[in-house]
């Protein structure tokens, strides 16, 4: 946009693409028939955090996997550290670190022996390997079980000693594949606190989430995913933006009216488990009065009404659940 | 920038060497702490050996017209055990590259700005090393038994020693290559088993001319006939003529069929 009032052409240059950790245009990868990326674009500048947020099998790992460079994309252009990811992968490994989905440890080896593997083939020299090890072992809390075999460790532990090695070869930038998926709450909060410590390192993060609160918790920018589509991107306020307004929770005992409810009302998310119906609405005084005289004269008595303000559940929800809401595409974000 | 290549190139070899070395040491570590696999695929050809010789041998040494004393027919098998504890040194390299591929650490490695094939290459010198220490042992037990070769030169004995390496290096790469194309372990022990299978379809245990007619071919014009004919002669002094160059043939072959399928199969995007 400001292109037009800058006089030198280069330096804009330099201010565009010059502090992009990641930069990605036209993505695609299919799977035979089934496209999984359908052209993504992102720009991630350095020293951020970037959520990619999707539920299953919206393409998140794909993603993950294509900037990794650990599967090739069918088609568009995406340069990682400033290095094209197809012409020469092997710069982009050099400045990456990841940790995928599923733990990328040895188990048969003790975590120690993990962490010098990691020091030898980022051909540290001994010595600087040795103090690199003690020192992220002691960092993630690993110190102690050092000289066991790392398919002993719990699922917190393999996480971080997954993350330990991640962090070997002191990486810009790193991916995070679904980094708290599992975990209990605590190892959550954990890895959170891990996640943030590498941010103040000014290292760049890219981590996927199915969770909102993750990535409200967490990133600079979000973007969701939803079948192979970035649906929206922005910063979690902008985001929360997109949805006019929140809904009305309204709970119920009976089945039965539960049912009746759901068919009548017809613009709801529906959870058939707990009978809870949420009802689109900005929570002004004018909407609520109208739900509730509509409720009062279709008979339908709900057993608890709740007004929620919007946050990203319902942002996500509306975009990957298309439910009434119109489908927002970035452009309206920014 | 103006002389890329001689920059480069040193590097790009010395990097291979040091991350196959890392790779190397990775599965040795393995072997160390696992070494109950390795011990499996040993006591086949321990057992084979004892049976031949001990329980078969009296008929055996009798069918190749040796004496009664079963010495002549241990002298003819050993060669071809040495070669079959080679092949069933193999499988467990096809089934723990199988295993190895289903570990996310592989993913990791994929990501790293290592040479790529060190990982490969570190499963290849890992079991040639392995296949080495098998026929040593298993080599032990013969002599234990009685086999003996005094006859053969220092030269001859070297020949020998290299012949079993780069048989082991051949079958290796093909072992690799399965153990790669194999989606688990249980698959890729089976995909692997020709490679304990031949050797008994060879002259390993009774000569070619034994066999009946119409299987000779088979067995004639397989690697391990003229690979264990060119160790008899080599240990034994037995006529060698035209097999030291077939063997040769067949492991470069297989070496260098099984190295390019392998790099194929590693390079494919995992799934």
């Amino acid at each position: 946009m400001a292109s037009s009032v800058m006089p030198t052409p280069r330096r804009m240059a330099a201010g565009d693409s010059g502090s992009a950790a990641i930069s990605v245009v036209g993505l695609r990868k299919s799977y035979g028939d089934k496209t999984v990326l359908d052209g993504i674009d992102l720009r991630i500048p350095a020293g951020s955090v970037f959520a990619l947020l999707g539920p299953n099998g919206a393409g998140k790992t794909t993603a993950v996997k294509i900037l990794s460079t650990l599967i090739t994309a069918d088609g568009g252009q995406a340069q990682v550290a400033g290095r094209d990811l197809s012409a020469d992968p092997q710069a982009v490994r050099a400045a990456i670190g990841v940790t995928g989905q599923f733990s990328a440890v040895d188990g048969l080896i003790t975590g120690e022996e993990n962490m010098l593997l990691m020091a030898d083939l980022h051909h540290l020299p001994k010595r600087e390997g040795r103090r690199v090890t003690a020192e992220l072992l002691e960092r993630f809390d690993l110190t102690e079980a050092a000289k066991k075999p790392a398919s002993t460790y719990s699922g917190g532990m393999k996480r971080r000693l997954d993350i330990a090695m991640t962090l070997v070869g002191d990486p810009r930038i790193i991916f995070l594949d679904e980094p708290t998926t599992g975990l209990d709450p605590r190892s959550r909060h954990n890895m959170w606190q891990i996640i943030r410590e590498l941010v103040s390192d000014g290292v760049t993060v890219f981590l996927t989430t199915q969770y909102l609160e993750e990535a409200d918790e967490l990133a600079d920018r979000i973007a969701v995913l939803n079948d192979g589509k970035i649906a929206a991107e922005g910063t979690a306020e902008e985001l929360k933006r997109l949805i006019p307004g929140g809904h009305v929770r309204l709970r119920f005992s009976d089945p039965a009216t539960y049912e009746n409810a759901a068919t009548a009302l017809r613009e709801t998310q529906r959870d058939d488990e707990a009978l809870i119906l949420q009802v689109p609405s900005d929570g002004s005084q004018r909407e609520l009065r109208s739900l509730l005289d509509w409720l009062d004269a279709t008979g339908i008595e709900a057993d608890e009404l709740t007004v929620h303000t919007p946050d990203l559940d319902d942002v996500f929800f509306a975009l990957t659940g298309g439910a009434g809401v119109p489908h927002q595409t970035k452009e309206d974000v920014r | 920038m103006s002389t890329p290549l001689a920059t480069t190139r040193p590097t790009r070899i010395s990097l291979a060497v040091r991350d196959s070395s890392t790779m190397l040491r990775r599965n040795l570590l393995h072997v160390r702490r696992y070494p109950s696999m390795t011990l499996n695929l040993l006591l086949t050809p321990v057992i084979l050996l004892l049976l031949f010789v001990y329980i078969f041998g009296g008929v055996m040494s009798a069918g190749i017209g040796g004496g009664a004393d079963r010495s002549e027919y241990l002298a003819y098998l050993v060669p071809g055990i040495l070669m079959l504890t080679i092949g069933g040194t193999t499988i467990g390299s096809a089934v723990s590259v199988a295993m190895d591929m289903t570990e996310g650490i592989i993913a990791r490695f994929r990501t790293l700005a290592i040479h790529r094939q060190s990982v490969l290459i570190g499963h290849v010198v890992g079991s040639v090393l392995q296949c080495v220490m098998s026929v040593v042992l298993v080599g032990a037990v013969a002599v234990a038994i009685g086999f003996r070769a005094t006859d053969a030169t220092a030269l001859e004995w070297i020949a020998a020693a290299g012949l079993l390496a780069l048989i082991s290096l051949a079958l290796t790469w093909i072992a690799v290559g399965m153990g790669l194309s194999s989606p688990n372990a249980e698959a890729a022990s089976n995909n692997a088993l020709p490679l304990m299978i031949l050797p008994f379809l060879s002259s390993a245990f009774v000569p070619v001319d034994a066999m009946p007619r119409w299987f000779q071919p088979i067995a004639e014009y397989q690697p391990f006939t003229p690979a264990i004919e060119t160790l008899r002669g080599l240990l034994l002094g037995t006529e060698i003529g035209h097999n030291g160059w077939l063997a040769a043939a067949w492991c470069l072959a297989l070496a260098a069929l099984g190295y390019v399928w392998s790099k194929s199969l590693f390079n494919r995007d995992p799934k």
